[in-house]
């Protein structure tokens, strides 16, 4: 497919599109990354120098083709360069989550044999010493961080600046070799092997060739019209495969600049100072942000405060239709240029947004007011639906078409069909080759033909061609009474309450529906301090009356709007109770990713899940957590549970189609 | 006894150099309170020195002294070979001695980038003027100076409160402010006044880290005042024991630990 941008066939790979780059946009910046201070930054042909100068070093280390490099730290561009490096010399990068506990790395480690390892810093390296005696295949660390190194033995360990100076060194000796692996890289050679973290099971690597990440950045870079002269900021987990496509695959293909905050807790000043043009974040990033606003607007003087509310009462009613480029009368567009002057133009900057020509969320539902406050605020944000499995895109929002409870079109190259049962298939170029060593599961969801099963239940809407999901397919299933139960439709809908951080539901085979909640302490507490509500600890703030009463208002709510659609009606909640503590990953009852495990929850809390359909009013209860340092304790408390009031319908047996 | 010029080894393979700080003999009076009676020990280079005792042992007085801020009526300091005439504090500083505060002693209204910066005072040599008008030398001596306070902070990982001003971080943090600041003067030998005072386990892990990798990282030599024991035991090379501002024990936390003198001294003895 020949494209303005030169055609795809002519850069076959990451390291061919660095080349070009470096060429192309030679004195470019291509990543800059906050460090003592200072924004330091490297055009195009020094990230190809760099790069150079740490394959050959790689060489030197012996890597052959083929062979796995994990690589384990945040976002740094020397860990970016090291995935680049890696491809270099024909090996395969494996980037891992950094905040992964030892054992849970031995499991990825293991599995796909890393013989090298590039780590950030002495958290990882200590990490990965603890489980090498289980890694066979495991030779080799490369460190960046030197701090804290010095009396580790270093015969299998290197420091990164040396192993570069090492490979500079030895240039001649292996410039050659380095030359005909480069250029030996083709479209079917693996880019790079991601392990998704799996909601059940272990972790599986998906294996996304060079032809799935260059198609995939190609096609949705000229989607978005994106250009050499965005800016991105590169915060997400380099494990994930968003961040993957977003400063590889499309920062290789248009050659834009990927900036590094200087370290996860400086990552919303580094966003004002960089004020990036092209934005990923998921939703709970945008809830986290407006949470803050609203809170911080609460304790503002009153004039500022009124202004803020008549002027997005204001953006609420025009903002996304100026946006959209529909008709809105001038006085209306009078008064938002006013409104983007004292209020929008100011707060987008307080957030580091203004920049921002195009936004994305993705990854759980966003919640339409969220999604609405940024829009109405003039950020073009937009929503898609995608996976690790297809490269990140599946369906994406155009601009103009922009809704909160649609996920989008097929992206170009997509075709989408819907299952039987509801289940959403594609096919595309982007769409991965293989799980590793793993063919059973390869067959599961890839067939023969090239569909790949996504898992998730949705529909097309009619009138516009847009797709909705619902829910993960497997997880959607039938109350007792035969009605449809789709628990994530509605714990999503309780999650648009500030108030509320998480939900569960639970109900399957059940006649009717109860729920867990888990309060957010940010918004509640905030709303406790203004109100006069005192509490001394998480738990009794989650069991004091007032709040209960709230999130049973909250509760009722969802009810009234899971009742208007008569296919989910049954889903509504009948009991409820607020969990004595957050959810936690380190518990195991959240992914990494933050997605809720329904049945390791269910297990875990069966006295309360019990209490619930039991009819009791309250329960005591005692949880093992585990403390961030790795220590166990109990909690123990008396939940409240509570009753809430359910719109009677007809109940629906779903049809069976 | 070990040599005064010769090191040891530690049991971490560490080497550790000759006398830096040799405290000969002090005594230290308040009118009739004899603080410190005749006190003497030694520091090493690049070790971590341990001084203990129940409350009131005399142990902030000793850390005084060696500060320059106390001026013993008897005994003699040595600092690096030579005897230490009476000093002012800011002289000592000079010299490459630098501390911290048992109750913190920050600059609670300036942000944690210019209370670092307060620590690279001593080493500031344009005249006020110019550094009023902010040119020439003034402006290179800033930017050298920013740039030392910059990987101090990248090394305590304070960058997110780079800009906060003190009065609003918890205390945990403030302590490690403080000891930027500290380590902002490149010191030679770094006196802490109980940096784990009043922390909660993950912050007393987090500081102990820090203290290590100092040592380790630029070779400072550490003096520190502790009550936690276990932090005590773990951190340090030798360990001095005051009591009643005497010296009851001075050794490896080993030796320390078996001794009778300060097993009295911290369960109490049966006058039976």
């Amino acid at each position: 497919m020949a494209t303005s941008n030169g055609g795809a066939d002519e850069y076959r790979s990451i390291p061919a599109l660095l080349h070009r780059n470096a060429t192309r946009f030679a004195d470019k910046p291509a990543y800059r990354e906050k460090e003592f201070g200072i924004w330091q930054t490297w055009t195009w042909s020094q990230v190809e120098t760099e790069i150079e100068a740490l394959a050959l070093g790689l060489l030197n280390l012996g890597v052959n083709k083929g062979d796995f490099v994990a690589i384990i730290g945040r976002n740094r561009p020397y860990l970016y360069w090291s995935m680049v490096a890696a491809q270099s010399v024909g090996a395969i990068p494996v980037p891992l989550y950094q905040d992964a506990v030892a054992e849970e790395m031995a499991y990825v480690l293991g599995h796909c044999g890393a013989r090298f390892v590039i780590v950030s810093d002495q958290e990882q390296v200590d990490k990965v010493i603890e489980v090498q005696d289980q890694l066979h295949q495991f030779e080799h660390m490369i460190y960046l961080d030197a701090r804290g190194l010095r009396k580790y033995d270093h015969s299998r360990l290197h420091q990164y600046s040396h192993v570069q100076d090492q490979g500079r060194a030895a240039r001649e000796e292996y410039i050659e070799e380095l030359k005909r692996r480069r250029e030996s890289l083709d479209y079917d050679d693996t880019c790079v092997v991601l392990y998704t973290s799996g909601t059940t099971g272990k972790p599986k690597g998906v294996v996304l060739s060079n032809r799935n990440i260059v198609e995939a950045a190609r096609s949705s870079s000229e989607f978005d019209h994106l250009t050499a002269g965005e800016e991105v900021l590169a915060y997400l987990p380099m494990a994930w495969v968003g961040d993957f496509i977003f400063s590889i695959g499309q920062g290789y293909w248009t050659g834009f600049c990927v900036n590094c905050p200087e370290s996860a807790e400086t990552m919303m000043t580094d966003l004002r100072e960089i004020g990036p043009s092209y934005f990923f974040a998921p939703p709970r990033v945008f809830e986290g942000l407006l949470t803050t606003v609203m809170i911080r607007m609460e304790d503002a003087t009153p004039l500022k405060k009124r202004m803020f509310d008549t002027f997005m009462a204001h953006a609420k009613r025009v903002g996304p239709d100026i946006l959209d480029g529909k008709p809105v009368s001038f006085g209306d567009r009078l008064k938002y240029r006013l409104g983007e002057l004292l209020v929008y133009g100011p707060l987008k900057n307080t957030l580091g947004f203004s920049k921002v020509r195009v936004g994305y969320t993705a990854g759980e539902a966003i919640g339409p007011e969220i999604f609405d406050f940024y829009r109405s605020l003039g950020i073009n944000l937009k929503q898609l639906y995608g996976q690790t499995e297809a490269s990140v895109f599946i369906t994406v929002q155009p601009d103009g078409e922009v809704r909160a409870d649609t996920v989008g079109v097929p992206a170009p190259g997509v075709e989408i069909r819907i299952g039987d049962n509801g289940e959403v298939f594609y096919r595309s170029p982007s769409a991965f080759v293989e799980y590793y060593k793993n063919p059973e599961s390869t067959a599961d969801t890839k067939d023969a033909e090239g569909w790949v099963a996504t898992g998730d239940a949705g529909f097309f809407e009619e009138d516009t061609g847009h797709l909705r999901i619902i829910d993960r397919a497997k997880d959607v299933s039938k109350l007792s009474t035969g009605a449809m139960f789709a628990p994530k439709y509605v714990e999503n809908k309780l999650k648009f309450f500030p108030a509320i951080l998480e939900a569960v539901l639970f109900g399957a085979g059940r006649d009717h529906c109860v729920a867990f909640i888990n309060i957010d302490l940010n918004a509640v507490g905030s709303w406790a301090e203004r109100n006069n509500v005192s509490y001394a600890s998480y738990q009794e703030l989650a069991g004091h009356p007032k709040v209960l009463d709230q999130i049973q208002s909250h509760v009722e709510e969802v009810n009234r709007s899971v009742a208007e659609d008569p296919m989910l009606s049954g889903c509504q909640i009948h009991r409820f109770l607020v969990l004595h503590k957050e959810l936690d990953a380190d518990d195991g009852e959240l992914t990494r990713t933050r997605k809720v495990r329904r049945k390791i929850i269910g297990e875990k809390f069966d006295d309360l899940v019990e209490a619930l359909y039991g009819g009791q009013s309250s329960i005591y209860t005692e949880t093992a957590v585990t403390y961030e340092d790795g220590r166990q304790g109990k909690i123990k408390a008396t939940l409240e549970i509570r009753d809430a009031r359910v719109v009677p319908v007809q109940t629906q047996p779903l049809a069976a189609e | 006894m070990l040599d005064a010029t010769e090191g040891y080894t530690t049991a971490d393979g560490r080497k550790i150099g000759g006398v830096v700080m040799d405290m000969r003999n002090i005594t230290l009076r308040f009118g009739g309170v004899e603080a410190i009676k005749d006190i003497s020990f030694d520091i090493r280079e690049g070790e971590i020195r341990a001084i203990i005792g129940p409350n009131g042992a005399g142990k902030s007085s000793m850390l005084n002294v060696i500060s320059g801020f106390y001026v013993p009526q008897e005994g003699e300091v040595w600092f690096r070979g030579e005897k230490r005439p009476q000093m002012k504090p800011y002289q000592v500083a000079q010299q490459g001695i630098a501390r911290t505060f048992q109750n913190i002693a920050l600059f609670e209204g300036m942000s944690v980038l210019d209370n670092v910066m307060t620590g690279r005072l001593t080493q500031m040599k344009a005249p006020l003027w110019a550094q009023a008008i902010w040119k020439g030398k003034a402006e290179r001596e800033e930017v050298e100076n920013r740039e030392i306070c910059e990987k101090v902070i990248d090394f305590l990982e304070i960058q997110s409160i780079r800009k906060t001003p003190v009065a609003r971080l918890p205390y945990g943090l403030k302590k490690r402010v403080e000891l930027a600041r500290a380590l902002a003067s490149e010191p030679k030998l770094l006196l802490l006044d109980e940096p784990m005072a009043g922390m909660n386990v993950e912050e007393k892990e987090d500081m102990s880290r820090f203290i290590l990798d100092v040592n380790d990282e630029f070779g400072t030599t550490i003096a520190l005042i502790e009550h936690d024991m276990g932090v005590v035991m773990d951190l340090s090379d030798r360990v001095v024991v005051m009591d009643y501002g005497k010296k009851i024990g001075d050794g490896t936390p080993d030796e320390v630990r078996a001794n009778q003198d300060v097993i009295d001294a911290y369960l109490g003895v049966s006058h039976d």
